[in-house]
This record gives structure tokens, sequence and C-alpha cells, in this order.
């Protein structure tokens, strides 16, 4: 059987896997990284997304093949320590999650875009959620909590 | 998805040799139509070829009047990529306008235009720009390349390596899209090359993208949106279903064209 070399959250990892097997699948089943989860199966909902070489993917619709050799960000992986990511904190702090099964995937795109564009319209972030679908909260506290992070982490770039 | 054995050359000319030894073989770009596909068992090949571990097929370049895109080049790349909004402004936006921010982040130009979804983006652009399609063994101009719905005159072992747009004097792309998938109703790309007007229209087109005749000949005489008023689009070659009948689309093919021409830079 083949195997795939990755650096999942800054660990190094080997796993045997079949050529057919979902980066998802790789980190649910065989890392044990629950926290990215499946809800459709067919790239539309965004609750699998993880960050590949830094940027946002679907791991529903990445071969684990494909990974090869990648850096991997999963949720497990955005926090440093007990400290939240500003995106985490600003979805707590907003409330911008009911079921909390879209969120993990909401976060890592959220994360994906402030790191692009520091400082979004509140357009750019409705465009930019197009990919992921939450079925709770129609949206308005998500976008709010990435308005608060976006705030949260300039301030912070300006302090430094 | 059933099983295959997976490779991942380093080299165009190792994909060739791969694709040779394994004739029921695959290639893989993005991904991101032919792994829903596998997902499905829609497709059952004995092998995949992983087309992205061959760097070279990623870059973009500005080659004097021509701009060059690499086929491994991200929709994401092309649609932030300083060549590409310089020289044709209207190719980017309309990378940036394809799926969502995680198919762009994979999906790549060659696999789109291997694939020929009629409601894909790119073979608009294409097509309406007069691109080349440069492949291992030739070029094929893009009024030779598309041959009907997900169909290219392309051969079995034959890899699209690069893409050659020349660089139009203003151009510009206008979609109006399937609100939930975010695929073309009606796509209309729109091109003064300097050497005439082309109009290229994706979404709903009975064989795939095609060009609209009819829109042309209006626009080369007065290249403004007023141009497309009263301009009929036969339903002939145009496709319906449960998104928008063809008489629906056909009737928006001018709509969207014009919004195309008062865009265009």
């Amino acid at each position: 059987m083949p195997h795939v070399t990755m650096e999942v959250n800054g660990k190094a990892v080997k796993v045997d896997v079949a050529p057919s097997a979902l980066l998802v699948e790789v980190l649910r089943r065989d890392l044990a990284l629950t926290g990215t989860h499946v809800g459709c199966d067919t790239s539309q909902c965004g609750a699998c997304v993880v960050h590949m070489n830094g940027a946002s993917v679907k791991s529903c619709t990445v071969l684990a093949m494909q990974a090869n050799g990648a850096k991997i960000v999963t949720i497990e992986g955005l926090s440093q320590g007990t400290n939240m990511h500003p995106v985490q904190a600003a979805f707590k702090e907003a409330h911008g999650l009911q079921c909390g099964f879209c969120t993990p995937g909401m976060v890592m795109s959220s994360a994906d875009l402030l790191a692009r564009n520091p400082n979004p319209s509140e357009t750019e972030i409705r465009s930019w959620l197009k990919g992921n679908i939450c079925r709770c909260t129609g949206y308005h506290n998500i976008v709010k909590a990435i308005q608060i992070a976006a705030d949260t982490m300039s301030k912070k770039a300006a302090a430094e | 998805m059933y099983s295959f054995d997976y490779h991942r050359p380093g080299s165009v000319a190792d994909v060739a040799k791969a694709l040779l030894a394994n004739p029921e073989a695959r290639l893989l770009a993005g991904g991101q139509t032919l792994i829903p596909t596998l997902k499905q068992r829609l497709a059952q090949p004995a092998a995949v070829i992983d087309l992205g571990g061959i760097a070279d097929l990623k870059m973009i370049k500005r080659d004097g009047a021509t701009l060059v895109i690499g086929a491994m080049a991200t929709h994401d790349m092309v649609a932030r990529s300083a060549d590409v909004k310089a020289a044709i402004p209207a190719l980017a936006a309309l990378a940036g306008g394809i799926g969502d921010p995680q198919v762009r982040n994979v999906g790549t130009i060659g696999g789109s235009v291997a694939n020929n979804d009629p409601a894909a983006d790119y073979p608009a652009a294409v097509l309406a720009l007069g691109a080349t399609v440069v492949t291992n063994k030739r070029q094929i101009v893009a009024d030779q390349f598309f041959a009907g719905m997900f169909s290219t005159v392309l051969d079995a072992g034959e890899i699209i390596t690069a893409l050659h747009f020349p660089v139009p004097k203003k151009a510009a792309y206008a979609k109006f899209e399937q609100r939930a998938s975010r695929y073309a109703l009606v796509g209309a790309f729109v091109a003064d090359t300097g050497a005439g007007v082309r109009c290229a229209i994706t979404g709903c087109g009975a064989g795939g993208v095609f060009r609209s005749a009819e829109i042309e000949a209006a626009l080369a005489k007065m290249f403004a949106a007023d141009a497309l008023k009263g301009v009929k689009i036969s339903v002939a070659n145009i496709m319906g279903d449960i998104h928008g009948s063809a008489e629906y689309r056909a009737a928006m093919v001018p709509v969207i064209a014009a919004r195309a021409v008062a865009m265009a830079v």
C-alpha cells in the first residue's frame, strides 16, 4: 500500500493509504482529527475545509495522495495551546454558531480570507462564504464574527 | 470510489509514458470535477495520473502580446496574478468568479478546458479570446479545440501544458449564474481583439461553448451594449433544464452579452 507523508498541525506524519483515500478520511480515521467534519461529501457544504500549504481546500475533494509533502492545518491546529485563534474567539463572542457542525469549516475558511484580506467588506465576506453552508444561523452572526476577528487581528498587527 | 493505481510523475514526458502504459488511466489536474465523478462511481479508471508534481505547469507569464498560463495554474492563481490583471483583467475576474474560494484554490485552468463542461467559464474565455491550447504534441487554436459537450479534439495520451491568450484591446465576461452552484445559466465573454470582435457563450449551448454569429455581427458594427438591442438568438442549439428553459436562456444571451460589452476594458 502506498503511503503519504505530510505535516499535520506542525507534526510530521506518515500514513499508509489506499490511492482512493480522501484527505478527510485520513485526517478523521487514521489521525483521529475528527474536528474536520463531513457534511455533504459532494464539495458543496464546506464543513471539511482545512488548510493545505496555507490555502483553504475542501478535504472531501482532495485525494490524500495529492497532499503528499503538504503542510496541513486542521481546526485542531489553529489555536496556540489554549489561546484560541482570533477567528475562534470571535465566533464564540458573536455567537457565530448554533449546532456547530459547520463551524470548523467556517472558521478555517474565514481564517484563509483574513490572511489574504485583513479588512474585508461585508460583501466580500458573504461572497467568500459561498463554499460554506450553515443551516442554523442564517449567517448573520457568522459575518459579524468575521468582522470582529478582522478588527482584533488588525489591532494586534498594528500593536506589533 | 472504485480502486485505482496512483502515479505522480515529475515531468510531462513521464506523464506521457505513464499514459501509454495505462491506456485506461485518467489525468488528475485539480480534481474538482474528477474526484466527485470518481466518488459517484461514474468513472472507473485503472489508474489516476496526478499532474500536481510538475512545477513548470503552474507558471504564468506575459510574453509580448501573449499571456501564457500553465495548465496547472489554479483559478486562484489566475485571479490574483499581476500579469493576468494587467494583460487581460476580464480573465482574472472570470477566474475569481468560478465556484467558491476552496474550489478556486485547487481547480485548474487546464482541467477546466480539457473537461469542457457546457456550463464552465474558462471555455468561453478560450474561445472568445482566440487562445491557443498547447499540448505535449501540438498547438490547437480555440476554434478547432472544442468538440461538443464534455468533448475536445485531444487525443488519448495528449496532455494540455499551457494556454496562450493573445492580449485583446478590450474584453469582459458576464455571467448569469445559477445561485446555488454558481455555474453559468448563460455566460458571455466578449473581446475586441483588434482583428475583429468575438463573442463566446457558455452555459446554454446544446453542444457546449459556442461563438454567437448574431452577437458578433451586431458588435462588429458598433462595440457597444446598445448594439445588442433587438438581437434575437435562435433556440435551435440552446439547451434547457430545470433551472431555465431553452427559450428563456436564448432570450438572456443578448442581455448578458450586453452587460459584458458595457463592462469591457
